[in-house]
């Protein structure tokens, strides 16, 4: 079985990001890029099929700008054994990026789609579910523990209420949610045999896709501060600033 | 090597030492001992084959790339530095230096996976970089020789599967051209280790005597097959030990210098924070210089050491500088943090005894300073 994992080039999530000063979006001007963590979990888990002899075959792929290119390398290193990139300069919305995926699976034919439940960057949480409806595939979002038996891809879910376990047919479309694995670090060897390994360049034009923005983004900007608190001596000074702030009655 | 490789190497290996070792760096103090789970996990990272070359399975770092990746690893204690130093330096050098094909063969791959760790045991109780004085025998009986002595401060001797042993095979020739390399697996009957060292600092980098009775090693055993040398070959692999010091240098100047601003743009004394007086600020800046000129001595010996220049005299003066600077750094350090600075909970004081040994291993202060007014004076006398 094929295993197909989409990785997502973002902010390294070490960085603390500033707003550019004309409010259109995030400053990444020299600041550290890295692949998005829910997406390093998915290589994680792909690796740990194919390790226990249920994938075959590991196709990492990423859309996005040429350094998108180190990003596959990691996934490479980690032990995926292909790559695809997909160059576009558009910030691809996820639809975009759906679609595109799904032109992948077309071609590929991967008997599962393992990804990040979102990127850290834009918190969209989106892709993989639009992935699952424009493929008609079923879907196993916020995957805290996966299992592949024959055709039947056992999907623990982190759900609000607790656990809710599904089962799917393949080929099906699995999002990572934190709690699925460790990621490994890439041993420095693997890093050095990942560029020998094969990495295919495509545009989104080869899957007709137009990944122009959809959307359009008003204004970025950062969080408000938090206003520092005030000590009270004991519970009753408390509720009474409370009922001052019309907290409660 | 490509940058965009080079850069996913330091970056994996950045995000290990701030994930993984720098958290237990309070361990490693306490315990005096690395885990041997972050053993275990330094050499499935494959860091004990940096120097090895590819064909041999390791990575072949170029001087200037290994310096690179030390310098990330010495930003955590030294002491996990130390678990592969001598492995990625002599113990894998001087047979990639000056082995024959059979020994780079039976020993580099697993030096490189980190199979088998390395030591290198040259000083003796009476001899340390005076080589003429070299005192443990090995004598010829058959194919086969005979070695008898005491070695001292041998790092890594506890956990050695394999010594690189420095030992006078030609009792009639005085100082160093008696003397031959011979690799010895540390489970050959005759060689008993001492107590465990008590050091001043470095906890958890691991050093002790190493005693030879009548050990029994294959004439095969030299390195390069042909006695007599043992010294050249050490000399050899003096060089890159002296710039992978100078990493270890820059590696923690960085940390150093990381702590001490952290803690002056926190602690606040007479209302402001303690970084904004001027004198705090002089310090600061005094180990900012002290950084950027090592950094690029470090660049520049580097970068002609992999250019195969004779680059002996910059390695002794860039060791001397390196070492020397940090021991600045660290006593400004200790001195920012003022009397925090002084308490074991606060890592600089650990660093402040730490970098002590930088002065005085691999050669002393010096003992670099000789080295370098002798070759001065050499290139002098024959102009």
């Amino acid at each position: 079985m094929k295993v197909l994992v989409p990785v997502k080039r973002v902010i390294d999530y070490n960085v603390k990001p500033r707003v550019k000063m004309d409010g259109t979006g995030v400053d990444l001007a020299n600041v550290k890029m890295s692949m998005n963590p829910f997406d390093e979990i998915a290589v994680e888990e792909a690796i740990r099929l194919k390790e226990k002899g249920v994938a075959t075959e590991i196709i990492a792929v990423s859309i996005g700008v040429q350094k998108a290119q180190e990003t596959l390398r990691t996934a490479l290193a980690m032990g995926a054994d292909r790559a695809i990139l997909v160059l576009t300069e558009d910030d691809a919305e996820p639809l975009a990026v759906a679609k595109i995926l799904k032109g992948i699976v077309d071609e590929e034919q991967p008997g599962l789609v393992i990804l990040g439940k979102q990127a850290i960057d834009d918190d969209s949480n989106q892709t993989g579910q639009m992935l699952a409806a424009l493929l008609g595939r079923p879907q196993g979002t916020f995957a805290s523990k996966v299992e592949v038996a024959g055709d039947t891809v056992t999907v623990t879910r982190e759900v609000d209420g607790g656990l809710e376990t599904v089962a799917l047919k393949t080929p099906a479309i699995v999002t990572t949610d934190l709690r699925l694995n460790e990621p490994r670090y890439a041993s420095l060897p693997n890093i050095m045999k990942a560029k020998s390994k094969p990495l295919a360049n495509k545009t989104p034009a080869d899957y007709g896709v137009d990944t122009a923005p959809r959307l359009k983004t008003l204004k970025v900007e950062e969080p408000a501060k938090r206003q520092a608190g005030v000590k009270v001596a004991d519970v009753d000074e408390l509720i009474g600033k409370l009922k001052v702030l019309g907290v409660v009655a | 090597m490509d940058s965009e490789t080079f850069d996913l190497l330091r970056n994996t290996v950045r995000r290990f030492v701030e994930e993984r070792l720098i958290p237990a760096e309070d361990q490693v103090e306490q315990d005096d001992a690395v885990p041997e789970a972050i053993v275990s996990e330094m050499r499935e990272m494959g860091l004990f084959g940096l120097s090895v070359p590819e064909e041999y399975g390791g990575l072949g770092l170029s001087m200037a790339e290994e310096a690179g990746i030390i310098r990330e690893i010495t930003r955590a204690s030294v002491s996990f530095r130390s678990v592969i130093g001598t492995t990625v330096g002599i113990g894998s050098q001087g047979i990639v230096i000056d082995g024959t094909e059979a020994q780079k063969r039976e020993w580099l791959p697993r030096l490189a996976a980190g199979e088998v760790i390395a030591s290198f045991a040259l000083t003796e109780p009476e001899a340390g970089s005076d080589a003429g004085s070299l005192r443990t025998t090995a004598v010829l009986e058959g194919d086969r020789y005979r070695i008898n002595g005491t070695k001292r401060y041998i790092t890594n001797a506890p956990r050695a599967t394999m010594f690189t042993l420095m030992a006078r095979t030609d009792q009639g020739v005085k100082g160093s051209g008696g003397i031959s390399a011979f690799i010895v697996p540390a489970d050959t009957p005759g060689i008993s280790l001492g107590a465990p060292d008590r050091k001043m600092g470095q906890r958890g980098a691991k050093t002790c005597d190493v005693i030879f009775d009548d050990v029994m090693i294959p004439a095969e055993n030299i390195i390069g097959g042909t006695p007599g040398l043992g010294f050249k070959t050490a000399m050899k692999v003096l060089d890159r030990g002296r710039i992978h010091i100078a990493a270890v240098s820059l590696g923690m100047c960085d940390r150093l210098i990381e702590m001490s601003l952290r803690y002056a743009m926190e602690r606040r004394q007479f209302g402001s924070p303690i970084a904004d007086f001027q004198l705090v600020q002089g310090m600061l800046a005094d180990c900012k210089v002290d950084q950027l000129t090592t950094e690029a001595l470090m660049n520049a010996t580097a970068a002609r050491f992999d250019a195969g220049e004779k680059v002996s005299l910059d390695c002794s003066a860039l060791k001397y500088y390196a070492s020397e600077a940090v021991g600045r750094i660290a006593d400004r350090a200790v001195q920012i943090h003022g009397g925090a600075g002084y308490m074991a909970e606060y890592k600089v004081e650990r660093f402040y005894r730490d970098v002590r040994l930088l002065r005085i291993y691999e050669g002393t202060s010096q003992i670099q300073q000789t080295i370098i007014a002798k070759a001065m004076l050499r290139a002098a006398a024959s102009a």
